[in-house]
């Protein structure tokens, strides 16, 4: 079971970092938990200043751009 | 784009290059063919007359479009390639506690090559003055970042030559790091919100992984994809509304009231552009047919400077974090330096 946190306040980037995410953790046939992290203090806790951003169990996998499917998938193997 | 299948990064590196440079040969000469093809569309195709309203409106549209695009396109690949470098996160350290005025200086240089959107201020704005960033550092940052930004800087070039799109850039620096310094000196650190100063911007590791030249074009690609892709409607229309004026609006008509004899000009170009939001793309072909029918450089400079730098959309985002004195004194310090700026322009030339 992975935890996959997508940190972002709601822009349009964030939604497609969240979309991407789900697609590549479906196209892997994993087990997974995806949380959409909208609280900035949250955010900034993970150091994170530049939104979206992707942590996989709890460390900071992507900063501040939005990777496609193949991309990510690589992420969560 | 699958970046992995390359080889070797050698192997692709070379092949970036190669493909790089054929591009670029191709661009050139696309580039220079863009006027005899104008003239060949609107005189022969269309078969206009020479010197007619419409015939000259709708050269300028031809021309200017695809020249634009090109520019814009050349600029923010190498830009993005450029900005690969950077992250907020390193610009970040580089600032954290730097004495003021060098700090100013710096911060302002790093807000054009470091990766921003106003999505990401307030966060950004949080994780500097949490660390150790003096607050008028990070205005500097703040300033500087939308304002002095390629797209900007590219149609300023490309629609007025060289000299006005490095006055743009002086001033745009010089007004982002005074400003900030000013902030920095009324010491308006307990103008921020108190929540705040309570975030703690975590020190996990973030990724550092070794870019690659192919992940650089990558990236530099990516923004050309971004950032052309949100901008080149509003360079078609403002290039339209440009045209008309160009064809259509009688030579001198601006001179009467953005001219240089009209002092007020300039104070009201700034308080226009203020709550008035545009990006650079749509702003500067119309500022360009302003100046060409006679309105004075310094008040169409002081205009756009504050359709940029000012805008409402981020006065509001910046609400979140900064209580309204520090906002006004935000708003008035940049003002002033805009309005400065556009006095001292029309003064010169």
């Amino acid at each position: 079971m992975k935890t996959l946190q997508v940190l972002g306040t709601g822009c349009a980037k964030c939604t497609k970092l969240a979309e991407n995410t789900e697609a590549a953790a479906k196209e892997l046939g994993i087990e997974y938990n995806l949380v959409k992290i909208t609280d900035l203090t949250v955010i900034m806790s993970f150091g994170v200043m530049m939104t979206p951003a992707l942590a996989v169990d709890g460390t900071v996998k992507v900063v501040g751009k939005v990777l496609d499917v193949a991309e990510l998938k690589k992420l969560l193997v | 784009m699958n970046v992995d299948s390359a080889p070797s990064p050698q192997v692709s590196m070379r092949r970036y290059l190669m493909l790089g440079g054929a591009g670029l040969i191709v661009w050139w000469g696309i580039y220079h063919g863009l006027a005899p093809f104008a003239d060949w569309f609107t005189y022969r195709l269309l078969a206009l007359t020479q010197g007619t309203r419409l015939a000259s409106a709708i050269a300028f549209f031809v021309y200017e479009v695809p020249k634009v695009l090109m520019l814009l396109t050349l600029v923010v690949f190498f830009v993005g390639i450029v900005r690969s470098f950077f992250t907020p996160e390193r610009t970040r350290r580089v600032l954290a506690g730097r004495r003021e005025s060098v700090g100013n200086v710096l911060a302002a240089l790093l807000g054009i090559v470091t990766p921003f959107c106003s999505c990401s201020a307030v966060p950004l704005f949080i994780g500097f003055v949490t660390t150790g960033v003096p607050l008028g550092v990070t205005f500097s940052f703040l300033i500087s970042a939308p304002m002095v930004n390629e797209v900007a800087l590219v149609l300023l070039f490309g629609l007025f030559g060289w000299k006005v799109a490095a006055l743009y850039l002086g001033s745009g620096l010089a007004i982002a790091i005074l400003s900030g310094w000013v902030i920095g000196r009324l010491h308006m650190e307990h103008y921020i919100e108190g929540w705040v100063t309570a975030v703690q911007l975590g020190d996990a590791e973030l990724p550092t992984e070794t870019v690659s030249w192919a992940q650089r074009f990558h990236y530099g690609a990516e923004a050309v994809r971004d950032i052309v892709g949100r901008v080149w409607l509003y360079v078609i229309l403002g290039i339209g509304v440009g045209a008309g004026i160009h064809g259509y609006v009688p030579e001198d008509f601006m001179a009467s009231f953005m001219g240089k004899d009209a002092w007020w000009s300039v104070p009201l170009a700034v308080i226009i552009g203020i709550p008035m939001y545009s990006n650079a793309a749509g702003i500067v072909p119309i500022v360009q047919a302003l100046l060409e029918k006679g309105a004075a450089l310094g008040t169409v400079l002081a205009f756009m400077m504050a359709v940029i730098a000012l805008s409402l959309p981020e006065m509001i985002i910046l609400r979140k974090v900064l209580k309204p004195q520090l906002i006004a004194t935000f708003i008035g310090v940049v003002g002033l330096g805009i309005l400065f700026v556009g006095y001292l322009f029309n003064f010169i030339f």
